[in-house]
Order: C-alpha cells, then sequence, then structure tokens
C-alpha cells in the first residue's frame, strides 16, 4: 500500500487522507510518477492549500488545447477557503480526462466539507494514519526492504526500531541506508548494530558543528544525547578536533581561491571546505587558536580520567563557542 | 683497556663499575666483597648508555678478568649469547606481570659458567604496577649468585620500594667533545661533521650517530627545525602539525613492518608449518591464534611507542632551538645545539622577548607530558604549533 507506485493509471482525483507525512508525500510522489509513467512530459503544479485563489484551480484543470496531461497537487488542503472547496468538490464530480489531481488533507475536522464532499464524488482514497502499534512499525520496516528488495531478520528490524525511533522518515532512511551497506539478501542484527555504532560516531560530528557554529545549547543538548546513547569522550573530543582543524586550515587559505583547487592542497573535499567557510563566520585567528588549545586540555582530561569527562566535555564546548568572538 | 672504556663520558660511572666488578671477583673468590649488591638501578637522560653501561658490567662480571673486553665471556655479553645473560629489551610501551615471572623464572636458575646469573632489564620503568611488584619479590630475596641490571630513564621511574633496594648508577649527558671524539674513533665520521652532530644531539649519542650517518634522519631534523619560522598563521600552525606527526607515522611504520613480518612469519613456523589459505589464523594448530594474537598486541603497542619518540625526538629538537634563542637572546656564553643557524636564531631572538621564548619552551614541555598522557598526537601538536606561534595565548 506504500508502493503504490507503477500502479498503471492514476484516478482522476485522489485523496490522501491521515497525519503520516513520509506515506503522504510517497502517495503524492506514487501519483505523480505513475502519470508521468505513461506521459513523461507532463506538467506537475504543487499547490499549497491556503495559497489557493478562488478561480486558480479551475483554470489549471481546464482541459488544455493539444490534450497535455497535468498533475495538480494541493497539500494541506484543510486550509482551502470555502469558494475554492466548493469548486473543488464541483469539479469532483466532473473530473477532466487530462488532468490528475491529488488533495493531501492531514484529516480532523477542518475542511471536513472538502473530504466528505469528493469522497461521495468518487475520488480514490489514500488513507495514510499515523503508525501507532510496535507491529506496524515492524511492517513498515519489511516493507522497506522488500520495496529495496531484500528482507531483514525479525530480530534484525527489533533492534533497528529499537536503535532509530519511530519516526517513519529516519525509519526509512536507515532502511535505505542499511541495505545499501549490506552484501547480504537478508539484513541481520550485526549489520543494524554495525550501523547503530556508525549513527553514534555521526552524533559526535553533529556536537561539533553545533559548537563551531556557536550553537551553545544545541551543542550541550547534543551532547549530553550522545553521552547517553554511549559516544565514547575520546570520539566527541576527536569530532571537536576535526571541526576546529578544518576551520583552522580553511582559514589559512586565500579568500578568494576556488574550492576545487584548495581541496588538493588542503587535503579536503570541495563540499567540506564550502562547510567551513560558512562556519568560520565569526572566527578570528586569536579565538580558534585558544578553541583548539582547549581540546587539547579536554582530551587529556578525558584520557586521565582524573576528571569528569562529561563536565570536561561541556566544559570545553563553553570554551570554544566563547571563542567565536571574530579575533 | 677494559669495556668501561668504550662507555662515552661517563668516567665517574666507569669507576664506580670497576671497584664493584672488582668486589664481585672478591666474593666468587670466597671474600666479603663489599661494594658489591644484588640490585642496580641504572640511570640517566636519553642517549646516556644506561644499557651500554649496564652491559659493560654485565660483561665485568661474567668475565674471568673483570671486563677484558676481548675474551670468548665478553663477547657473548656483547652480542647477547652469554648463557647467564638473561637480557630484556621491552618493545611496547608496557611490561606484563606474565613476562616478568618467565623472567623471574630464568633469572633463578644456576650459573652455567660458576660465575654470576645477570637479568639485563632495559627501560624497566615500562614494567606495569604488577609487574614491578613481582620484581620487587624477586631483588628482596634473590638467589645468591643473581645479579639484577635494571636500566630506567630516572630513579622516580621505578616505584619507590624498588628503587630504595637498588644501587643507584647516575649516567650523565655526554659532552659534546666526548660524543664527537666516540664518533671521530668508531665511527669514522669527519671530526667536523661530528661536532656539529654532536651538538645538535646534546649528548644523546645514539641521536648523533644517526644524524651523522643516516641521510634522512638530518633531513627530518631540517624540517623540523625549520617549522618555527613556518608559523605564521593558523592554517600553517595545523599543516606543520599535520607533517609532524605523518613524520612520526611513516618512522614508525618503516621501523616496524619488516620486523612484524618477519615475527609473524617465526610464528607461523612455530604453530602452522605450511599452511595455506586465507586469513592469518588458517591452518595454525592449537594455541596459534592466542599467540598470534598476542603478537599483534605487542606490534601495535611497539609501533605506538617508536611513533612517541619519533616524535619527542622532534620535540627535543624544537626544545634545542628555543633554547638557543633564549641564550642569544640573554647572551649567554653557552655552546649552541644550532650553533650552524646562527642567523637564523638572531632573527628569532630580536622578534620575541625571553618571555616569550620561555613560554614557548614550556609548551613543548606540555606537549611531551600530553604526549606521554597518551593524548591524540595531532591534537597534542596541533595545541603546540599554535602556542609557538602566538605564545601568549
Ligand atoms: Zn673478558
Amino acid at each position: 500500500m506504500w508502493h503504490a507506485a507503477g500502479m498503471g493509471n492514476a484516478a482522476p482525483v485522489t485523496l490522501v487522507s491521515g497525519d503520516e507525512e513520509l506515506l503522504a508525500d510517497r502517495a503524492v510522489a506514487s501519483v505523480v510518477s505513475s502519470v508521468r509513467a505513461a506521459e513523461p512530459t507532463a506538467e506537475v503544479h504543487d499547490l499549497v492549500g491556503a495559497k489557493v485563489e478562488p478561480g486558480e484551480l479551475t483554470r489549471l484543470m481546464s482541459p488544455s488545447l493539444f490534450g497535455d496531461r497535468s498533475v495538480v497537487v494541493v497539500r494541506n488542503a484543510q486550509d482551502l477557503t470555502k469558494d475554492v472547496v466548493t469548486e473543488t468538490v464541483k469539479y469532483a464530480a466532473h473530473p477532466s480526462d487530462d488532468v490528475t489531481l491529488v488533495l493531501v488533507h492531514p484529516g480532523g475536522v477542518k475542511g471536513k466539507a472538502l473530504v466528505d464532499g469528493v469522497k461521495k464524488a468518487g475520488a480514490q482514497v489514500v488513507t495514510v494514519a499515523k503508525l501507532t502499534k510496535a507491529g506496524e512499525r515492524i511492517d513498515f520496516i519489511r516493507n522497506e526492504f522488500r520495496g529495496l528488495g531484500r528482507t531483514i531478520a525479525p530480530a534484525a528490524a527489533h533492534a533497528l526500531l529499537d536503535a532509530v525511533g519511530s519516526d517513519l522518515r529516519e525509519l526509512a532512511a536507515a532502511c535505505s541506508q542499511l541495505a545499501f551497506d549490506t552484501q547480504e539478501k537478508t539484513v541481520g542484527e550485526a549489520a543494524v548494530a554495525r550501523y547503530h555504532r556508525g549513527r553514534a560516531e555521526v552524533s559526535g560530528f553533529n556536537v561539533a558543528d553545533m559548537a563551531v557554529e556557536g550553537k551553545l545549547a544545541e551543542a550541550l543538548e547534543q551532547l549530553r544525547w550522545a553521552l547517553s546513547t554511549g559516544v565514547a569522550p575520546v570520539l566527541i573530543v576527536s569530532a571537536l578536533a576535526g571541526g576546529l582543524r578544518s576551520l583552522a586550515k580553511v582559514s589559512g587559505a586565500p579568500r578568494n581561491a576556488n574550492e576545487n583547487q584548495l581541496a588538493g592542497r588542503l587535503g579536503m573535499p570541495p563540499w567540506k571546505i564550502r562547510n567551513a567557510r560558512r562556519q568560520l563566520n565569526g572566527w578570528g585567528p586569536e579565538g580558534l587558536s585558544r578553541a583548539i588549545q582547549a581540546v587539547a586540555t579536554a582530551d587529556e582530561q578525558v584520557k586521565g580520567g582524573g576528571t569528569d569527562a562529561a563536565y570536561a566535555l561541556e566544559n570545553t564546548i563553553q570554551t570554544i563557542v566563547h571563542s567565536r568572538n571574530g579575533r | 683497556m677494559d669495556v668501561f672504556d668504550d662507555l662515552v663520558g661517563q668516567e665517574q660511572a666507569a669507576t664506580v663499575l670497576r671497584r664493584a666488578a672488582a668486589a664481585a671477583a672478591e666474593v666468587l673468590a670466597g671474600g666479603r666483597g663489599a661494594g658489591m649488591t644484588h640490585a642496580w638501578l641504572f640511570t640517566g637522560p636519553p642517549g646516556s648508555g644506561r644499557f651500554d653501561a649496564a652491559k659493560a658490567f654485565a660483561a665485568a662480571l661474567l668475565c674471568p678478568d673483570q671486563g677484558c673486553g676481548h675474551c670468548d665471556a665478553c663477547h657473548q655479553v656483547m652480542i647477547g649469547s652469554h648463557p647467564d645473560l638473561e637480557s630484556v629489551r621491552p618493545q611496547g610501551l608496557s611490561y606484563g606481570v606474565k613476562q616478568t615471572r618467565e623472567l623471574i623464572l630464568r633469572a633463578a636458575g644456576r650459573s652455567t659458567m660458576g660465575r654470576w646469573r645477570v637479568v639485563l632489564f632495559d627501560d624497566a620503568d615500562r614494567a606495569t604496577e604488577q609487574a614491578a611488584n613481582a620484581l620487587l619479590k624477586a631483588i628482596e630475596e634473590p638467589p645468591p649468585r643473581t645479579v639484577w641490571l635494571l636500566c630506567a630513564p630516572a630513579p622516580d621511574d621505578m616505584i619507590i620500594t624498588i628503587r630504595s633496594r637498588c644501587r643507584v648508577v647516575t649516567l650523565v649527558t655526554p659532552s659534546s667533545q666526548a660524543v664527537a671524539h666516540a664518533l671521530v674513533t668508531r665511527d669514522d665520521v669527519a671530526p667536523g661533521v661530528a661536532e656539529s652532530v654532536a651538538r645538535a644531539a646534546q649528548g644523546d649519542l645514539a641521536r648523533a650517530r644517526r644524524l651523522a650517518l643516516d641521510e634522512s634522519a638530518r633531513g627530518r631534523r631540517e624540517a623540523v627545525l625549520s617549522i618555527p619560522k613556518s608559523l605564521t598563521n593558523v592554517g600553517e600552525c595545523i599543516a606543520a602539525a599535520e607533517k609532524l606527526v605523518k613524520t612520526a607515522d611513516e618512522d614508525a611504520a618503516a621501523a616496524t613492518a619488516e620486523l612484524n613480518e618477519s615475527e609473524i612469519a617465526e610464528l607461523r613456523a612455530i604453530y602452522g608449518e605450511g599452511s595455506t589459505g586465507k586469513g592469518l589464523n588458517k591452518g595454525l594448530v592449537r594455541g596459534g591464534a592466542g599467540a598470534l594474537k598476542e603478537l599483534e598486541t605487542a606490534q601495535k603497542s611497539r609501533a605506538t611507542r617508536i611513533k612517541r619518540e619519533s616524535l619527542d625526538t622532534a620535540l627535543l629538537d624544537l626544545m634545542a632551538f628555543y633554547r638557543d634563542v633564549l641564550a642569544v637572546q640573554f647572551g649567554a656564553p653557552v655552546e649552541l645545539a644550532n650553533g650552524d643557524r646562527r642567523a637564523e636564531l638572531e632573527a628569532a631572538a630580536r622578534a620575541s622577548r625571553p618571555e616569550e621564548t620561555l613560554k614557548r619552551t614550556a609548551a613543548i614541555m606540555r606537549c611531551r607530558e600530553r604526549l606521554a598522557a597518551n593524548v591524540n598526537p595531532q591534537i597534542a601538536v596541533e595545541a603546540l604549533t599554535l602556542a609557538l606561534w602566538k605564545p601568549g595565548n
């Protein structure tokens, strides 16, 4: 049901109803792709409910002279004005052959007239309610893998759900990453554990990014989260050092030099140079120097075990953020 | 002429050791032998020749002629093949209790030549706490003819109980004249070069020899000494740190690669004759996998140590540079380690104040402490180059 793509002919009017955004997006995408499969040049108008003017839909959905196909998507359809709702319901009863209309409604009372009206007019309804039960999420994970031509062992699916949490977007991203990283047809627990470790390391980089961008509260929050998920303090120190190192390297390079040219000299990929240039905003040489010294002290403290590692890291992040004073 | 003549710049220690060797001979002859004892601790700065001094003493104990330097016993001690000599040089960062216990067992054996059983334990400061405790017991109640010769940089590198049971032989940093003389007479180094590298090595004979004979060591030193003037901005500091650490990595890799392979081959010869197939463990007989794992851990530890030592050498070169700068700033009439870079030293001296130079040397000491405390080398060295650039921070 979530993999509606390739279903062939889309209904002239589709109502996507429910509050699970990922599934709603996918339902819309599958209608668009089934139209495009038949007519690659079909035009797509992606509208937001609150901004649709009376008469706009009628204009967009009137048959074209040349018989061109088009798709009109209205997201947040609960925000359509009363006049536009009337206009839409009237259209739904006699839809054009050339146009495919997709209405996205989150459910709920607001805009119920639209929902009832188009249903009565015979629109196809796709329900995308939030998954509330663990079993449903497990099914979701298994479906994801099936869609990717893989299977996942039941224990591994549970481990993945535990590691990632209930956000479907994150789950979907995790599934596709796992399928990409794993050679075997069936993804097992070991692969999930590996994936989780990788993510834990990423969280160290998040801490570093927040810190060098001067976002103290976010950096500290990320730090606590990382430590609570078992990321080793030395990994966070090394991420902080890495972040500041990139800034320092780029700060020494000529400002007008091209990123691709610098890449070889600095030993950094162009995107990282671009990122560092953005993050350098607010940094001066003295501050960078002080921040890097603080990281060395932190590494010493974390390894010496004399100081509480969490405390040492918090202190370091504060020093880093306060060193970002343009000097 | 005796084995102690070969010690460079250690006249005082040689006197003590000759006297002890005579006392030891007296013991063997049934006398009282005042001045001979069962546990010795040789200490001295890097390159002062702790191990050489201990080895010379071992030869003096095992030689019928108190270390003549040319008999079979002396020769066997020098090449490490004497049956009554147990020689230990820890390769890794630490020396464990299991190895130490085995060593103690071997040390307790009877002397085959009817003289002494000598244990030569280099870098004994690498013994773990447990190992040191095991060692302590052995030293406290030694078999009558066993002599322990421990080597460590400084007496306080050893736990106090061991230190207090050992007679300490303190070696000094040899003068650069003594080092230069040794290079000229033993290694055929041209006098001018010998003097220059002896000053640069600051009394470390092994390092001076390396600088005199190994061109790449000289090149590396040049690169290190060009660092101070390259530090013109944050980016350069980071780049210089990266280069330093990379060089140390390469040193470690070069020094260990060959050794590692031959050790693994040797182990395979013991545990898995002629086995084929994938993976190192494949075909090893029982116990082989464990032994291999142990070996790999030891090899890793050794690589870390070599890397650390290589970095430390660079730091000592930098230290000497700034000490020279300070000497120039104060107009102190001392021998400069980098006398051949006079113009550069003077420029650096003019461009900064003595307080800054002192801060720079303090930053180098701090970096050495951090490396010893297992701080990530790159992070520690980055903090250093930044402090060298702007010592005010
Ligand atoms: Zn002899």
